[in-house]
């Protein structure tokens, strides 16, 4: 029975992209063992769509010889990975003890007024997904968020309203 | 002499040094000291004579954590060194300056280790949302493959040492280190079962040293100027120097690298400025979110890993996250519980199940619905979650707030229960 649950699931896999192949196995060359380079290639299929699709975890596990429940395992553990779809800019908005005392819940509650969206939600027009993390050790200069790949410090008000700019008209 | 070893090349307001001016400022010496004929078992020495505490927290000596490594034709030929630069503790921001500001010192001190273990082969196991550090380290690392200092035959040595980023994706429970090793073998990352130990089985079953950053940047210093000079850079009992940060509502937050051994005050009062205008210190945690809360009173207390456990509390990562008295004490280790309840790897039933409930019980006191009873839980759960009672060290670390905050801060829990409120929003 679970078998044949595996084998059906794993007709859904979506074929990874010959880049994403080349970037696997890359990875794979640094590890003794394929197998470790599970939570590598969810990161490499997540830089290149955005996001790990049901089929793309499929077709990473296929492609592994890695059981799809095992990667999904590993999948969700991780709070970087993403498993359901989200914006072009992901802020990681750190809410820990130092951005706490520094006041993070107002800059929070700013952003959920400007944009619209509470933790795990993106923005109407995609721009935008607001997601916790855990302190991202840049406590002197509380409270902090990433946008991207970028770190924004000493966060207030007026910031987020620059940062929120500058965003929308990179993408333009 | 060299005062500050950790960061004399340290200037965040420029990009970080790389190779040429690393090694014009003494960079890479003790490479070309091993070079010259210093053995494995010279090294181990060096730095077991060192005193060298491991900086991630624990405060383990190094050297004696080196040689519980097997050694020998008969042990296995693979070893491995594995970087914990996944730095996530609360409150905790020391690392990130070393990898930002420094990244060649962190690999000079990786092949040191290496050597002395040796070890072939490295992984850092960075934390993922540090992409500079990424870029920095991954520029470090192929400056330092062109001049010889890894690679093939390290300077005709004979020792052969290959370095593997590994940018991980965020899990606190990766900083312990044998959860760590899962997450590297690609597998979920819940701790093992402890002995073995990784020291003699680790990465793959291989003898593996998982080494903090700060702990690896000690190195170079250690073998370039030698065991008497590091000695002689501390102030009481501990050797070395350490980097102290200082988070919260003082004057000067910052992270600085200060000998061991100085008082507290002078951290707080001095280097962070003291409390902004209007402010009193109601407390501190001395060295990130896991340790245990100290008072006003502890301001004299040295900077040195014995002083501050004789007070009950961790130097750990020397990292203070500062409370203030406009600041709700309830409110903040509640913000504690929800980090290491979210953090939980899940794997044993005190912490999956406790740190939430634990953290409900904080919501509650938010809202003013905190009664006697959730108290005594919370009571309850330091022991539950406490030393012994779990798998791995982070439900026991959750009980260092926790404890020390329901024993400094009573008066607060039983405000939130009587007013049926938090006293201090406005």
């Amino acid at each position: 029975m679970s078998q044949q649950v595996i084998a059906s699931t794993a007709n859904k896999a979506r074929s990874l992209s010959l880049e994403e192949i080349a970037e696997i196995e890359h990875e794979m060359t640094l590890y003794p063992d394929k197998k470790a380079v599970g939570l590598e290639a969810l990161k490499i299929v997540q830089k290149h769509q955005g996001w790990v699709s049901d089929a793309s975890l499929l077709g990473i596990a296929k492609y592994l010889d890695i059981p799809a429940a095992d990667l999904e395992g590993v999948a969700t553990f991780f709070n970087l990975v993403y498993r359901q779809q989200v914006g072009k800019n992901v802020i990681l908005f750190c809410d820990s003890v130092s951005c706490w005392i520094m006041g993070c819940e107002g800059i929070k509650g700013y952003i959920k007024e400007q944009l619209a969206i509470d933790y795990g939600e993106t923005t109407e027009d995609g721009d935008f997904t607001l997601i916790p993390v855990p302190c991202l050790g840049d406590c002197d200069k509380a409270p902090v968020m990433m946008v991207g790949p970028d770190l924004h410090r000493n966060l207030t008000p007026e910031k987020i309203d620059s940062i929120i700019k500058d965003y929308k008209n990179k993408q333009d | 002499m060299v005062a500050n070893p950790l960061t004399k090349n340290i200037d965040m307001s420029r990009p970080p040094l790389d190779i040429a001016a690393y090694e014009a400022n003494d960079g890479y010496q003790s490479v070309h000291a091993i070079a010259k004929g210093l053995s494995p078992e010279d090294v181990l020495e060096l730095v077991k004579g060192s005193g060298l505490k491991g900086r991630g927290g624990a405060g383990f000596p190094t050297g004696l954590k080196w040689s519980f490594v097997p050694r020998g034709d008969n042990s296995p030929k693979q070893k491995y060194l594995v970087v914990n630069a996944d730095e996530m503790e609360p409150g905790t921001f020391k690392d990130r300056m070393l990898m930002e500001g420094d990244p060649h010192l962190m690999l000079e001190g990786m092949i040191i280790a290496a050597y002395t273990i040796q070890a072939s082969k490295a992984y850092i196991f960075l934390r993922g949302e540090y992409t500079v550090s990424e870029q920095a380290l991954r520029k470090a690392i192929k400056e330092a493959y062109e001049r010889g200092y890894l690679g093939k035959n390290i300077l005709g040595t004979g020792f052969d040492f290959d370095v593997i980023m590994h940018t991980s994706a965020g899990r606190y429970i990766c900083g312990e280190e044998t959860a760590l090793l899962n997450a590297l073998e690609g597998k979920r990352a819940n701790p093992r079962a402890k002995p073995p130990f990784p020291q003699v089985s680790g990465l793959w079953g291989k003898p593996t040293i998982v080494n903090n950053v700060e702990t690896l940047c000690n190195l170079p210093g250690i073998l370039t100027y030698g065991v008497d000079w590091y000695h002689g850079l501390a102030k009481g009992n501990d050797h070395g120097t350490k980097l102290f940060g200082v988070s919260g509502k003082v004057k000067t937050p910052g992270c600085w690298e200060l000998p061991l051994g100085l008082p507290i005050r002078e951290l707080l009062e001095g280097y962070a400025g003291g409390m902004q205008d209007g402010l009193e210190l109601r407390g501190f945690l001395p060295g990130g979110g896991s340790t245990d809360f100290m008072l006003p009173e502890h301001l004299d207390i040295l900077l040195d890993y014995d002083e501050i456990a004789k007070v009950g509390s961790r130097l750990a990562t020397g990292t203070m996250i500062v409370l203030d008295d406009k600041t709700c004490p309830v409110g903040m280790v509640g913000n504690l519980m929800k980090f290491f309840a979210h953090e939980s790897c899940g794997f044993c039933t005190p912490c999956r199940d406790g740190l939430p409930w634990v953290d409900q019980i904080f919501r509650d006191f938010e809202n003013g619905e905190g009664s006697e009873k959730d108290l005594q839980i919370l009571h309850d759960h330091v022991t539950y979650l406490g030393p012994g009672r779990t798998f791995c060290a982070l439900a026991p670390g959750a009980t260092a707030p926790l404890g020390s905050g329901l024993k400094y801060f009573k008066e607060d829990f039983e405000k939130h229960i009587t007013q049926k409120r938090c006293s201090y929003k406005h």
